[in-house]
């Protein structure tokens, strides 16, 4: 497979939220807005990205009977890494997505690409295989943030778009919204489907 | 006493860990097609939970007396993976019975999210260690309710007639939403 057929493979064909439904927990807590939902896709795009090729790099080295330990330690470096990058420069989304981000580590999205693919492939297809995964991930949280945005607040990516006259549902901001979202969102992704297979 | 009642309250009710905090959600919807093992991960994880506050606690003062506080998500994930290996094997041995109805889902808890999230908030509300040990407790046992509760709720959905695009997933996303709308209830019953 070429790099960027599998980046496209993560992207679509193997969604994280739409089709393999992973990481939930950061999915619904942090898209209260478009911007929350993709900063934090991009922050665990870089930590899928790099741990992906760490563990890839080092698969051969790491006996199979501890390597979920050596995953996690290897994940929670990154994830350490990433949020003291965040926290010197984009202050605002640290404070933001708060606890989210040393969650990062339990993320069962980047765990199960380590275990799925990087402990069985090369460091290149890996490294791919994180872009594509991670990116596939932080456009599916950056819709969610954007549709609970748009209704919620009236704006998309702080750009307000109905005049002062739109009253906004606070209820999609607020935890029932989250839910009720990515389940409509995940209905609307099984019409797509099932109308392409037919 | 009354602020531990207060902390307790919080963090079964209002602040539940599910419905408003969206933590622990893989296995609020992994585990909860029936209501015995729904019961069965309430309970591992409230064992857990507990344990892990207490620990991650300790921890804690350990790292800031060394000065390597940055070391957190690290030291943390790797206590409470060990602690949870550690659970298993003492079941184990001393309770075949504990095991038997436990077993498959004390590993899944290494990455459950609301172990390490409720070791980290309570190092971030600067809790003492009698009101870490209640937080810890209190919002295991709201993690608990909730997934009970939807577990029963799961049960009933599976012989209701749903449109075929909202089978499985969409339909308990939803099913959630009312769920946390009830929670959302809660809200203004401490402070």
């Amino acid at each position: 497979m070429n790099f960027f057929k599998i980046i496209k493979n993560g992207i679509i064909n193997e969604n994280p939220i739409f089709v393999q439904v992973l990481g939930m927990c950061p999915t619904l807590a942090v898209t209260t807005s478009a911007l929350n939902g993709l900063g934090m896709g991009l922050a665990t795009t870089v930590v899928l990205m790099c741990s992906n090729f760490a563990i890839s790099a080092l698969r051969k080295v790491i006996p199979s009977k501890v390597r979920i330990p050596a995953y996690v330690l290897i994940i929670a470096t990154f994830v350490t890494m990433v949020g003291m990058l965040l926290k010197a420069y984009v202050p605002a989304l640290d404070k933001a997505l708060g606890i989210f981000i040393p969650l990062i580590v339990v993320n069962c999205l980047i765990l199960a690409r380590a275990e799925g693919f990087a402990s069985k492939n090369n460091p290149i297809s890996s490294i791919a295989d994180g872009i594509g995964c991670g990116l596939g991930f932080a456009g599916a949280l950056t819709i969610m943030g954007a549709v609970r945005e748009i209704f919620g607040n009236g704006s998309v990516f702080g750009f307000s778009l109905f005049g002062a006259s739109f009253k906004p549902a606070l209820i999609m901001i607020l935890p029932p919204g989250g839910f009720l979202v990515l389940g409509l969102l995940l209905a609307l992704f099984n019409k797509i489907t099932v109308k392409k297979a037919s | 006493m009354k602020e531990i009642f207060i902390i307790l309250l919080s963090s079964i009710l209002v602040n539940n860990f599910v419905m408003s905090r969206f933590l622990g959600i893989c296995p609020f919807l992994g585990v909860s097609k029936k209501v015995e093992t729904a019961v069965g991960m309430g309970m591992a994880v409230t064992f857990v939970m507990t344990l892990a506050s207490i620990i991650t606690y300790f921890v804690q003062k350990i790292l800031v007396a060394l000065g390597i506080d940055f070391m957190q998500t690290i030291a943390f994930i790797l206590v409470i993976a060990a602690l949870v290996q550690f659970v298993e094997m003492v079941i184990q041995k001393t309770s075949p019975t504990l095991y038997q109805a436990l077993g498959v889902y004390l590993p899944l808890i290494t990455t459950n999210c609301a172990v390490l999230g409720v070791a980290i908030l309570n190092i971030q509300s600067n809790y003492n260690l009698i009101q870490t040990i209640f937080n810890g407790f209190g919002a295991a046992v709201g993690f608990t309710l909730s997934i009970v509760l939807f577990a029963g709720i799961r049960e009933r959905l599976e012989i209701a007639d749903i449109p075929e695009l909202f089978k499985g997933f969409p339909i308990a996303l939803i099913t959630a939403s009312l769920m946390a709308i009830a929670f959302l209830g809660f809200t203004g019953l401490v402070k």
